[in-house]
């Protein structure tokens, strides 16, 4: 893309042409190129390279994995039923994606305008991140064909995951309403824009509150197993807001993530607005994230005093409980609270790139390293790496294209002109 | 207050009110502890009695039409199988198995079965999003594998280790356990295969509130013989099926640091917080949305300073 810019190309980014014609949908995903143009650049992209050879080798074990059982790509454990679908697909992409209702709520709820060029980004962020979250859930079922079973068929309401399902289902809805709005101003429905810009506070308030409990409910899924989870990742009072405030910091500085790459990968793609305003955004969300931050880390030292556990630190699954929220929760917030007061952007996007590590080691260590802690030590079957990691890359695939062409990054000319 | 911002009140306590609908009421939860039917069947082991013969491991396979095991059931090497430092447990093959223990003190080997223990207040049922499990009045924990998604939470919750998955399955792979026999013979008053085929009488079969007497009378009859301590008359709220054990319950596997508590106690406190969430959070984020916005957008009177930069 960068090579096309020198050339004068411009990407498509207005609801008009230059000369007044409306711009055709094939004009639209290609990006306003012509077809050699396109082709041209995505072969150039080494990204897409990768991801091609990631997909060559995981498409196929996807695929493997419907024609021969669930049975043919894990190790079938009846002791660990939760494999990697579950512990990092559902556990880690979830949390990862409460981004949406954060900036939904700061922007929408609480009128805060200033971070207005990063609200899209997030809430995209969000609704991908559930979208795959559903994805890894619908690869690890059994029979994924019955999901709709506890909507329509069969309820068992007494259940932390009828919850879970029925909220992540409405979240969803409700995310694809939110980020619609681009959608429609990208096709040019500006009624269908309208209809959904006055319904964003309902929205955005029902995002808080399916959020608030369904990330509070994949804590609670843990209370199910007492024993099971280590006494130091588990905390029968606590299990479900330990998940929910870890959630803020995760969302918060997953957009910080996301937004990093972008701008070091996607630059061609954002618009003035955004590049400007970035810097002084990041450092606006590592504040919010740092103080989730210090938040979580009191609550998990509450939640050791609360059932006298200090003993268990002396253990060697002590240490490892130290490693994570020294290395993950402290560490972060000493930077990110270090960059803040000193502006420093990039140490700003350091600091969230740890504290996203710390998230996803806090759920795999809750949903698979100190699971059965008693027992043994499962190690996932290779091919369920290759499932995740190919999930994980349709994922970034997708990320991508969206991005590309929806107005997310930039505004589209005839508002942005306005 | 303006008419745009009513109408925002109202359209977020709409959505609040829809998410509440949308979310049946967790009030069944709040009932107070059960005890398990009255009526309801239980089965008393001693291990004692038990010499690891596996008769009723081969009762259990031919009752529920199990495959063929890879050994014979009269192979005793099986009790020297480890898989991941453990010794056997159910599988989706196998709805009970026998195995052998050798505690401290004790001059001869523990014989210990292993099935589903019936609870009266399972873990596995209050887990299940499609309500597939049913604790029935006779005492059977039993599941319908029709509604089965495969999400194999019951596994997660269950803190006996019990529900196995037929994950070989590719069309229809479920959850499956020892029903106690239910659609053969307990629905008829019969005991279940296992208890039946017994040549040295380890299981007794009755109503679990007799049999709880009669392990209690065995214990105080018998000085030094047995532990004193009936294992599933307490734990996790108590099982339909219960131990008795010459040797400590740590010693033949047992987790003695369970609840004494049902499972689902651990989770009510949660689920509590689920109606108090759905109703209070609407009108609290609104008011907030009302009390950030009002006066901001600098003479409009209400937000639209907001839709005017979106260009409306």
């Amino acid at each position: 893309m960068k090579k096309l810019e020198t050339y004068g190309v411009k990407p498509h980014d207005a609801g008009m042409k230059a000369d007044g014609q409306k711009w055709s949908i094939m004009e639209k995903l290609l990006l306003g190129l012509t077809l050699d143009q396109y082709i041209g650049q995505a072969l150039r992209n080494k990204l897409n390279w990768f991801l091609a050879i990631i997909f060559a080798i995981g498409i196929p074990v996807i695929l493997y994995r419907f024609v021969f059982s669930l049975g043919a790509v894990t190790h079938s454990s009846y002791d660990y039923p939760w494999g990697l679908f579950l512990g990092f697909g559902l556990f880690c992409m979830v949390p990862l994606s409460a981004s949406g209702f954060m900036l939904g709520t700061t922007v929408e709820i609480f009128g805060r305008h200033d971070f207005e060029p990063i609200e899209r980004l997030a809430l995209l962020n969000g609704l991908l991140g559930y979208f795959f979250a559903v994805v890894y859930l619908l690869v690890d079922l059994g029979q994924p064909w019955r999901l709709s079973y506890p909507m329509v068929y069969s309820f068992g309401p007494a259940a932390v995951l009828f919850l879970v399902g029925w909220h992540v289902a409405t979240y969803l809805s409700v995310q694809v309403a939110e980020v619609s709005t681009a959608f429609f101003e990208w096709i040019g429905f500006q009624r269908g824009y309208d209809f959904i810009r006055k319904g964003t506070v309902g929205l955005t308030v029902s995002g808080i509150i399916l959020s608030t409990l369904h990330q509070g409910a994949l804590g609670a899924l843990f209370l199910y197993a007492p024993g099971k989870v280590h006494p130091l990742w588990y905390s029968s009072a606590f299990q479900w807001i330990h998940f929910f405030t870890s959630s803020i910091p995760a969302g918060l500085c997953m957009v910080i993530c996301v937004s990093t790459v972008v701008i070091y990968t996607m630059k061609w793609r954002c618009d003035q607005r955004f590049i400007d305003n970035l810097d002084r955004i990041t450092i606006s969300l590592a504040k919010g994230a740092a103080m989730g931050l210090s938040t979580y880390l009191i609550i998990k030292l509450i939640a050791v005093a609360h059932d006298n556990e200090w003993a268990y630190l002396t253990t060697g699954w002590g240490i490892w409980w130290l490693f994570e929220i020294v290395g993950f929760v402290f560490a972060p917030l000493v930077i990110l609270s270090y960059a803040i007061r000193n502006k420093l952007v990039g140490l700003c996007r350091i600091g969230a790139f740890l504290t996203v590590a710390g998230i996803l080691l806090n759920r795999l260590n809750t949903a698979l390293i100190t699971f059965n802690w008693q027992l043994y030590q499962e190690i996932p079957h290779y091919l369920e790496f290759i499932i995740a990691v190919t999930i994980f890359g349709i994922y970034v695939a997708t990320y991508r294209f969206i991005l590309a062409r929806l107005p997310i990054l930039y505004q589209f000319k005839s508002q942005a002109e306005k | 207050m303006s008419k745009i911002t009513r109408r925002r009140f109202l359209a977020g306590s709409a959505a609040g009110g829809a998410a509440l609908m949308l979310t049946p009421a967790q009030k069944a939860l709040a009932a107070g502890s059960f005890e398990g039917f009255p009526e309801g069947m239980g089965v008393l082991v001693d291990f004692t009695r038990c010499v690891g013969c596996r008769t009723c491991e081969a009762a259990c396979n031919e009752e529920q039409h199990l495959p063929e095991p890879a050994k014979p059931f009269d192979d005793t090497s099986v009790f020297d199988e480890i898989h991941h430092g453990q010794k056997r447990r159910p599988t989706d093959k196998a709805y009970t198995i026998v195995n052998r223990y050798e505690p401290k003190d004790a001059d001869k080997p523990l014989y210990r079965k292993i099935q589903c223990n019936h609870c009266n207040e399972p873990a596995c049922l209050t887990s299940c999003f499609v309500n597939a499990y049913k604790k029935t009045p006779e005492g059977a924990v039993i599941y319908n594998s029709k509604v089965c998604v495969g999400c194999r939470n019951c596994m997660i919750a269950c803190p006996f280790h019990i529900p196995a998955y037929s994950y070989t399955s590719v069309l229809n792979p479920v959850i499956k356990k020892c029903i106690f026999c239910y659609d053969t013979r307990l629905k008829e008053g019969k005991p279940p295969a296992c208890v039946e085929s017994c040549p040295q009488q380890v299981m007794t079969f009755g109503k679990r509130k007799d049999l709880m007497k009669i392990a209690h009378e065995r214990i105080k009859k018998n000085p030094g013989k047995y532990v004193n301590h009936v294992y599933g008359e307490k734990e996790v709220g108590g099982t339909g099926w219960f131990y008795l054990s010459n040797a400590p319950f740590e010693e033949a596997g047992f987790d003695v640091n369970l609840p004494k508590k049902p499972i689902i106690d651990n989770v009510k406190d949660f689920l509590a917080i689920v109606p108090m969430v759905l109703t209070i959070w609407p009108a609290l984020f609104t008011g907030f949305h009302l009390l950030a916005t009002k006066g901001k957008s600098h003479g409009h009177g209400d937000d639209h300073s907001h839709d005017e930069q979106e260009g409306h």
